[in-house]
């Protein structure tokens, strides 16, 4: 019933003071706990990565042996790896190479795959066979392979690593703008936009890609995840992070030859990276929700037939 | 000068199977402030015809082709696309058959409004939002201020298509062609959509094309009808005319075939069979092999349109004085 109120009392604030859509939908995100939880830790961590040199506790890549594979105390809050560096200030030096690898990712994949999509879905024709038949070929190779092949042929180097992340995964995007575009098209409130005389450029941008970010959002969020992943599993392989620079996949590879003697040099980057991907996912599904006014009323009226 | 002239307008599409002829020469003129009903069933080119004066047909695989069509000294056929896009929302607009998906669903409704002002009338934000917040209130919406915030989701399918009216004639447009736009409502929506209509035409002196296959409605809104079927314009005349004194044996079907509240109780007719293939060329009347009142020469020739009456034409060979109601007022 409070929450009831609550509801109706934000209506009447929806109603009388005028609000963009912006700020409606910014206004749902926080309505969404998970999703305002996942910002939360997620500026967290952004924050720790800008800060790093000033809120690490100890160099994260001076070797210290006498002080090596040492359990969480006091000094060291979550022990130290087989040379005696601080997990925690790894894990926070790690954060930038790991953030900036899943944030980079997304955005070349999204300033690629998106445009493609689109062009593609809303011109139709000839264009779309071409460019669908390059993302084919893309696709058909397996994703880690295809990003190795990459790398190796830029050289190993954290850069190439992102460039070839993003080279796999904007295929993937492109396919599904495309199809997302498709459905679009064809809506009457399309016609309807180009019957008052709306230039292609503006009917793409203000209304198609408009309708399509639901799906582009969550399938960033997932990408945002699989690129802090790959970049563990690239740089395990050696060519993503060269060693001593921390980052999260690169200890977590390491930490596996100490798993039974040092489990929670292992725990340590696995729990992070679980905490990151989690809270972009909570994020992700906020987004989702808060950019669909359809989805607002749903909630509220859920709420309401609950209580009748 | 007529507003708008067509003269043997031809739409066809390239499909699979072949060429259809979904509009095949059609010819027409619109004064400024006349109303126009275009009647037929599905399928007879009333909705082709109407998007390729916007030249809103997807070319290919559409392709439109006319003698002559002219709207408010434009040559439609030679504009290029951003003629076009200025002419579209600004002097022609458009409503559509189903209000609940011609508005885009993650748009307030203001700034569905606000952008066409912006576009033709280059208003700025506060100006647009003013004349955003008249025409709500013109078409009939209650508390237009605080509305402009909410989403189609949030109104009904009746104040959607109010919505739909506002944005269509947010630039005092001098055409307005309305396809099927009361068809999804019920009728106390019905009557009030059609009252709002009939108001702005006599106050604005906009000119409408209404498209229905609700007769009583195009009766009671429309000054002149034109019955369309299998891509032609079948009958044409004023409302009086066409359905006091039907001269084409599809007007007759279709008029046999509207329940009226004054005959209750009087069987319907049924128009049997269906409408022609538009992919096969057509020699004789494309209603032929449906029509109830052929005649021998219905058989050997296509009908000519004929004049029964100044305005007043039909492409039929048959006397169909027996079907003219003497006297009606």
């Amino acid at each position: 019933m409070a929450d009831l109120a609550a509801t109706r009392l934000s209506d009447k604030e929806d109603d009388f003071r005028p609000a963009g859509g912006l700020q409606l939908a910014a206004r749902q995100l926080l309505r969404n706990p998970a999703a305002t939880i996942g910002f939360a830790v997620l500026t967290l961590m952004v924050l720790a990565a800008i800060f790093a040199p000033l809120i690490s506790p100890h160099n994260p890549i001076q070797i210290k042996l006498s002080a090596k594979l040492q359990p969480p105390s006091a000094v060291y809050w979550l022990g130290t790896d087989h040379f005696g560096r601080d997990v925690v200030s790894r894990l926070i030096y790690g954060a930038r190479v790991s953030l900036s690898v899943g944030l980079l990712v997304i955005l070349f994949s999204f300033s690629l795959g998106v445009p493609i999509g689109v062009l593609s879905g809303y011109v139709g024709g000839r264009l779309d066979a071409t460019l669908m038949r390059l993302v084919d070929a893309f696709l058909t190779f397996p994703p880690l392979l295809l990003a190795v092949a990459i790398v190796g042929l830029l050289g190993p180097d954290i850069q190439n690593v992102m460039i070839a992340l993003g080279v796999v995964q904007a295929p993937v995007l492109a396919r599904l703008v495309r199809a997302s575009t498709l459905a679009a098209r064809e809506e009457t409130y399309v016609t309807a936009v180009r019957a008052l005389g709306a230039s292609p450029t503006r009917i793409i941008v203000g209304h198609v890609l408009r309708n399509v970010l639901s799906p582009i959002v969550v399938q960033l969020t997932i990408g945002f995840s699989a690129a802090v992943v790959s970049e563990a599993s690239l740089s395990f392989l050696g060519l993503g992070t060269q060693p001593p620079q921390p980052s999260w996949g690169r200890d977590l590879a390491e930490a596996r030859r100490f798993m039974t003697d040092a489990p929670w040099l292992f725990l340590a980057p696995t729990l992070t990276i679980m905490l990151a991907v989690l809270s972009i996912n909570f994020v992700g599904d906020g987004l989702r929700d808060a950019l669909d006014p359809r989805s607002w009323v749903t909630r509220r009226r859920a709420t309401q037939e609950a209580d009748d | 000068m007529a507003l708008l002239e067509v003269e043997n307008l031809r739409t066809r599409f390239a499909t699979d199977r072949g060429v259809v002829r979904a509009v095949d020469g059609v010819s027409f003129t619109l004064e400024q402030g006349e109303v126009l009903g275009l009647v037929g069933e599905s399928g007879s080119g009333k909705s082709v015809t109407s998007l390729s004066l916007m030249r809103l047909i997807r070319e290919p695989p559409g392709k439109i082709e006319a003698d002559k069509l002219v709207f408010d000294g434009v040559d439609l056929l030679k504009a290029s696309e951003s003629t076009m896009s200025s002419l579209r929302g600004g002097k022609m607009a458009m409503i559509f058959q189903d209000p609940m998906r011609s508005l885009n669903p993650v748009l307030t409704v203001g700034r569905q409004l606000t952008e066409t002002l912006r576009r033709h009338l280059r208003l700025d934000g506060d100006a647009a939002r003013r004349r955003a917040i008249e025409l709500l209130e013109m078409v009939g919406i209650p508390l237009a201020e605080k509305r402009l915030n909410s989403y189609p989701h949030q109104f009904s399918g009746g104040m959607r298509q109010r919505v739909m009216i506002a944005i269509a004639l947010s630039c005092n447009p001098r055409l307005l062609i309305a396809d099927e736009a009361t068809t999804a409502l019920d009728v106390t929506i019905q009557a009030q959509i059609v009252d709002l209509v009939k108001r702005l035409t006599r106050d604005l002196g906009t000119a409408v094309i209404w498209i229905s296959h609700d007769l009583g409605l195009v009766a009671g809104l429309c000054n002149r009808v034109n019955v369309m079927y299998a891509g032609r314009i079948a009958e044409t005349g004023s409302v009086r005319d066409v359905f006091y004194r039907p001269s084409h044996g599809y007007t007759v079907g279709l008029i046999g075939c509207t329940p009226r509240v004054d005959r209750v109780g009087a069987p319907l007719t049924l128009i049997e069979g269906r409408p022609p293939d538009l992919i096969r060329p057509i020699s004789l009347c494309p209603f032929l092999p449906r029509c109830a009142v052929a005649i021998d020469a219905c058989n050997k020739t296509m009908p000519a349109m004929n004049t029964i009456e100044a305005g007043h034409a039909a492409r039929c060979h048959a006397d169909l004085s027996v079907f003219h109601q003497k006297g009606a007022a």
